[in-house]
């Protein structure tokens, strides 16, 4: 766990930021950057995941229910602010005379709006986790659990077409805050601001994983009861992290909605929330950086991949999930270790025990 | 509302009782440790002494009463009854493998420290923790991850990390179960050396451990208390003789039958050298 050294770790981070922040603005496209942004939300959501699964041992497989709290706060928000004192256009679709629903009304105000996208993930993770972790549900009952609840929010969004939109989701949103969306410099603020808060996240985690509570975290996940004996509600230790993972995944929510310009209950549902598990695994979920660089490099399949061959990218992400539980359950960063491994020679008496107990939990 | 206890307070459980579906696993058990001794908990496998200790500790649901001072533990949560002074290990060793000693011990201290110095990365080493290595002999082992440690040296762990988290009563179960000899004498000397100030309650197999180390000892058998006293007294109680040797008249074979041969053997071995002494 004390692998890298913290300030190598730090180093990182800030390459990653020069690389996000200053690199990529100027080397690529309008659209790839776009692109870079969409990755880099789902890499917020990711970087909450490896803090509740890779370091807390929760099997979070319905982050899309915190994605969704973040991404329809702000859908709703930019979709009022398109369409100015009136109802949204969707609505006069069903009903010319509609009034606005009365739940709309708050998301006029941008700051009852960013509000929101905190306090609501925070409140809704909370009682969750607290009814959950306090109850001990742990496991895959922990993970069906949350599964559920993403499928149950994803089907509730598309039976409500009249107030969210339904499978249509909402889209064609003009301003962002008041700047309008269609300028590139604006677009490139939109993504700038994402990017510094995924490193923001990064640099949250850090200090998480570095401080006591990090260890804690760890010693919870690998052995509850003992933590119990040492004095701890181990149900409180899981709970800060499930609510920072659902934080982070409702404001990797929020940016996705003005940089993709559309937010459905298919960015919401089981789908999606498994595919941000995929990401993570694939990154490493214990790691500092596995889990947002294993989202970006999903995400970036899904895109180049998934347009060009979509029939095959299924079974491509499908085989990559498998390949890398059974060979590198650690993820791809874990690969530099094991490369060091294999040249210092055979016989690394530790690395077998510890790839083993990774397995089983992943498997549990 | 849980102020920790005192030291001085006397471990006072009376009429415990635990049930498992029907089974009463601990019938009416009372017995009591206090400062100043090593208190030993013996009896058959089966007898009911780690279920005892599971009830004081609030693993297992049971009926009586167990107060450390003034305070009762039964039907508190198992992290409450921690932050009023009990602490206790476990038959296999648990430790976190994956932490070094110094964070296992770290983790075991923190009950005494605000929330928010969890969130600060840790400086240095508590005057506290390199007492409790001192004491358990694992100073340098400090960086060394717990999961490489050798048995013995993760059954010290435990009882430093007990120390750390400054328990009031040590509850060991099997402590020097698989040690060596040496290791076992280690153990032992530590055990008096940490019972001058806190409630010391051992439960344990081995005999000669038992005989080395205990200042009064409670037998257990079939979930009540057959005997009470200093090993001298118990020995000499026809009854435990019974139960572990089965009585020299009609009721041998079933009583035999009833009782674990390493158990048996055990006391045979003990009563040898006793005789020998």
């Amino acid at each position: 766990m004390t692998k890298l050294k913290p300030h190598l770790s730090l180093g990182g981070i800030g390459v990653f930021a020069v690389l996000l922040l200053a690199v990529a603005p100027s080397v690529l496209t309008d659209h790839w950057l776009s692109n870079l942004g969409k990755y880099c939300c789902w890499a917020i959501a990711a970087v909450g995941i490896g803090l509740a699964w890779g370091r807390g041992g929760m099997l979070v497989m319905g982050q899309g229910v915190f994605f969704a709290l973040g991404a329809y706060s702000m859908a709703m928000h930019l979709t009022l602010e398109t369409a100015g004192d009136g109802v949204p256009g969707f609505m006069v679709l069903y009903d010319p005379l509609a009034p606005l629903p009365a739940f709309w009304e708050p998301f006029r105000s941008t700051a009852f709006t960013l509000l929101a996208i905190v306090v609501l993930p925070v409140v809704a993770a909370g009682i969750l986790g607290y009814a959950l972790f306090k109850r001990r549900v742990k496991g895959a009952y922990f993970a069906i659990l949350t599964q559920a609840l993403a499928v149950a929010l994803a089907t509730l969004v598309s039976s409500t077409i009249r107030e969210t939109g339904g499978d249509t989701g909402l889209s064609d949103f003009k301003y962002f805050f008041g700047y309008v969306l269609n300028d590139p410099a604006n677009r490139t603020m939109v993504y700038l601001i994402t990017a510094g808060l995924l490193v923001a996240c990064l640099l949250v985690v850090w200090q998480l994983y570095r401080s006591r509570f990090g260890e804690l975290l760890v010693a919870t996940r690998d052995a509850e009861e003992r933590v119990r004996f040492l004095g701890y509600d181990p149900a409180n230790v899981k709970l800060v992290a499930f609510v920072g993972a659902a934080l982070m995944a409702s404001i990797g929510g929020a940016m996705f909605v003005p940089i993709v310009g559309i937010i459905t209950p298919a960015e919401i549902g089981a789908a999606a929330s498994i595919l941000m598990i995929a990401g993570v695994a694939f990154g490493g979920r214990a790691s500092l950086f596995g889990p947002a660089l294993g989202a970006i490099a999903v995400g970036w399949g899904q895109s180049s991949l998934g347009s060009t061959w979509p029939e095959g990218w299924t079974y491509i992400i499908g085989l990559l999930f498998i390949v890398v539980i059974l060979f590198l359950p650690k993820g791809l960063s874990s690969l530099p270790a094991r490369f060091r491994a294999a040249r210092r020679g055979p016989g690394e008496p530790l690395a077998a025990p510890a790839a083993t107990r990774q397995l089983e939990g992943v498997t549990s | 509302m849980t102020t920790p206890s005192s030291s001085g307070d006397s471990l006072v459980v009376t009429d415990l009782h635990v049930e498992f579906s029907g089974f009463v696993a601990v019938g009416g058990v009372s017995f009591d440790a206090h400062p100043g001794e090593v208190r030993f908990l013996i009896g058959p496998n089966g007898a009911g002494k780690t279920t005892c200790i599971d009830a004081i500790t609030g693993l297992s649901a049971a009926t009586g009463s167990a107060k450390l001072g003034e305070q009762e533990l039964l039907g508190r949560p198992v992290h409450k009854i921690v932050r009023l002074g009990v602490g206790r290990t476990f038959q296999t060793a648990s430790v976190f493998n994956e932490l070094s000693v110094l964070q296992n011990l770290d983790i075991a201290a923190g009950r005494h420290r605000r929330w928010t110095s969890l969130l600060r990365t840790r400086r240095g080493v508590d005057p506290s923790i390199m007492q409790a290595l001192e004491e358990t002999g694992l100073v340098d082992e400090l960086a060394t991850p717990a999961g490489i440690l050798s048995h013995g040296q993760k059954q010290w762990l435990e009882i430093a990390m007990l120390l750390v988290q400054d328990a009031q009563v040590l509850l060991l179960d099997e402590p020097v179960a698989g040690m060596s000899h040496d290791e076992r004498t280690a153990t032992g000397e530590l055990l008096q050396r940490i019972a001058a100030k806190r409630i010391v309650l051992v439960v344990e197999h081995d005999m000669d451990f038992m005989r080395r180390y205990a200042t009064r000892v409670t037998v257990l058998h079939q979930g009540k208390v057959l005997s009470q006293g200093t090993v001298a007294e118990v020995q000499a109680d026809p009854k435990v003789q019974e139960v572990y040797l089965g009585t020299a008249g009609a009721a041998t074979t079933a009583a035999m039958a009833a009782v674990p041969e390493e158990a048996a053997a055990e006391l045979a071995n003990l009563q040898e050298e006793d005789s020998h002494a």
